[in-house]
């Protein structure tokens, strides 16, 4: 197979870097939703979450494709899911935050969501024509998502005492994970230089604009700036991604190059 | 060794129309419209093909039943080629594929719904109402309502009819 052209001017450390980057936050937030197959508290609920996995994961495919084919080493989609360690990862610590209950799996996929949401917006204008189209799909799907998760957390929030409680706790505890969508570093810094990528910082507006008005017809109270955690975009991640890869990798561990 | 004569691009395309949709068999790949293109590359028949999701768990089943039914036809080699963009919309339903649709029991996708970018209008959520109409495929009511922006595959939102009861499938707008 020819070897991918990339963009002139852009480096393929950094290609690679923010095709991980995007490729693993929807790998782990996909197998993270797909953990409520089958034990969602309704069946509508139980298809919706499942059917936005099966996006996330199909999403996967399309972004760990591409950055097998940029690396040039033979790899394949699947090996970079299933045959990478931890720290090899790249994804938001966000996205691998435990689901605990509804409400704190609905406040991460809604302050996921009205992020990626926006990311893939910005990247149908990619002058990188392949990751443009990757986002011109996957961007309808997300909108779906993000259509979902922002009713769910207005209807929770603003419902009972008890659902108001929760998504109130839901939204304090993940707020400290939500500083990392937007951070830069020297990647992000050339691949926005040549148009492959929006700046980070860029899309902060939007997201808080999305956010706020969303937590304001929910009733619930914007938690102040305070620090905010980051390392899983250079593969420093919380205890939880090991467990995550270790029920995800299992089978190709034990039985490589296992297929059905 | 005689070679059998090779078979025109339409003809291809009409053998395509009878090759039904692994999960909703009533249409046709063609009425999906989700065949971008048919040509010949020297001795290989290519087929172009838009996936509906990107995750969506019939793609690969859709390629085989392609290679299937060209090489029942005797058609030796083919290739089932992806084009991701421009990505597939509901769009590309054809006319008669809505009417299957509905005849079945699903309601087919009204045009120039689906999310654009523009999030709902805050005082259309407030208030309950939509942009939406959606006619129930049973008893043809317009009173309806939604019951999840996801259904049984991931083509479908689940919907219910307010007079007649009966829950049922629309094929949503993307």
């Amino acid at each position: 197979m020819a070897v991918a052209a990339f963009h002139p001017s852009v480096s393929q450390a950094a290609l690679l870097e923010f095709l991980l980057r995007i490729g693993d936050n929807a790998l782990i937030l996909g197998h993270r939703v797909s953990e409520w197959c089958g034990h969602s508290p309704a069946l509508e609920e139980d298809i919706a979450l499942s059917n936005t996995a099966l996006d996330l994961i199909g999403q996967t495919q399309l972004w760990l494709g591409l950055a097998g084919e940029v690396e040039g080493k033979g790899r394949s989609a699947d090996d970079l899911a299933y045959l990478r360690d931890g720290f090899d990862f790249r994804n938001i610590l966000l996205v691998e935050r435990p689901n605990a209950d509804f409400g704190k799996t609905l406040m991460r996929q809604f302050l996921f969501d009205a992020w990626h949401y926006l990311l893939l917006r910005a990247l149908r204008d990619s002058s990188d024509k392949r990751i443009a189209d990757i986002a011109e799909k996957a961007f309808k799907e997300v909108s779906y998502h993000l259509d979902r998760s922002r009713d769910l957390v207005i209807r929770l929030g603003d419902g009972t005492t008890e659902s108001h409680r929760r998504m109130q706790e839901a939204l304090e505890d993940h707020w400290p994970y939500t500083g990392e969508m937007f951070l830069a570093d020297g990647f992000d810094a050339e691949l926005a230089e040549a148009g492959v990528i929006p700046a980070p910082e860029s899309l902060k507006a939007g997201w808080e604009e999305i956010i706020s008005e969303a937590l304001l017809e929910a009733t619930l109270k914007k938690p102040a700036d305070g620090y905010m955690h980051k390392g899983g975009r250079r593969g420093v991640h919380t205890e939880y991604l090991g467990f995550i890869l270790s029920e995800m990798q299992f089978l190709q561990r034990a039985y490589p190059g296992a297929t059905w | 060794m005689d070679v059998a004569p090779r078979p025109s691009i339409d003809e291809v395309w009409h053998w395509l129309r009878q090759v039904p949709d692994p999960e909703i068999p009533v249409i046709s790949l063609t009425d999906l419209g989700i065949i971008r293109n048919v040509a010949w590359q020297d001795d290989t028949l290519v087929v172009t093909v838009t996936p509906t999701y990107s995750g969506c768990p019939a793609t690969s089943i859709i390629n085989l039943d392609i290679e299937t039914a060209l090489t029942q036809k005797g058609i030796a080699k083919v290739r089932v080629e992806r084009q991701l963009s421009p990505a597939w919309t509901t769009d590309w339903l054809s006319a008669e594929g809505r009417e299957k649709l509905r005849a079945y029991g699903i309601a087919p996708p009204i045009d120039g719904t689906a999310p654009d970018g523009i999030l709902m209008k805050r005082i259309d959520r407030l208030s309950g109402t939509s942009n939406l109409s959606i006619s129930c495929p049973r008893c043809g009511s317009a009173q309806t309502e939604k019951i999840s922006q996801f259904g049984s595959t991931p083509c479908k939102a689940s919907y219910r009819c307010t007079d007649c009861l009966e829950p049922f499938d629309y094929f949503k707008c993307i």
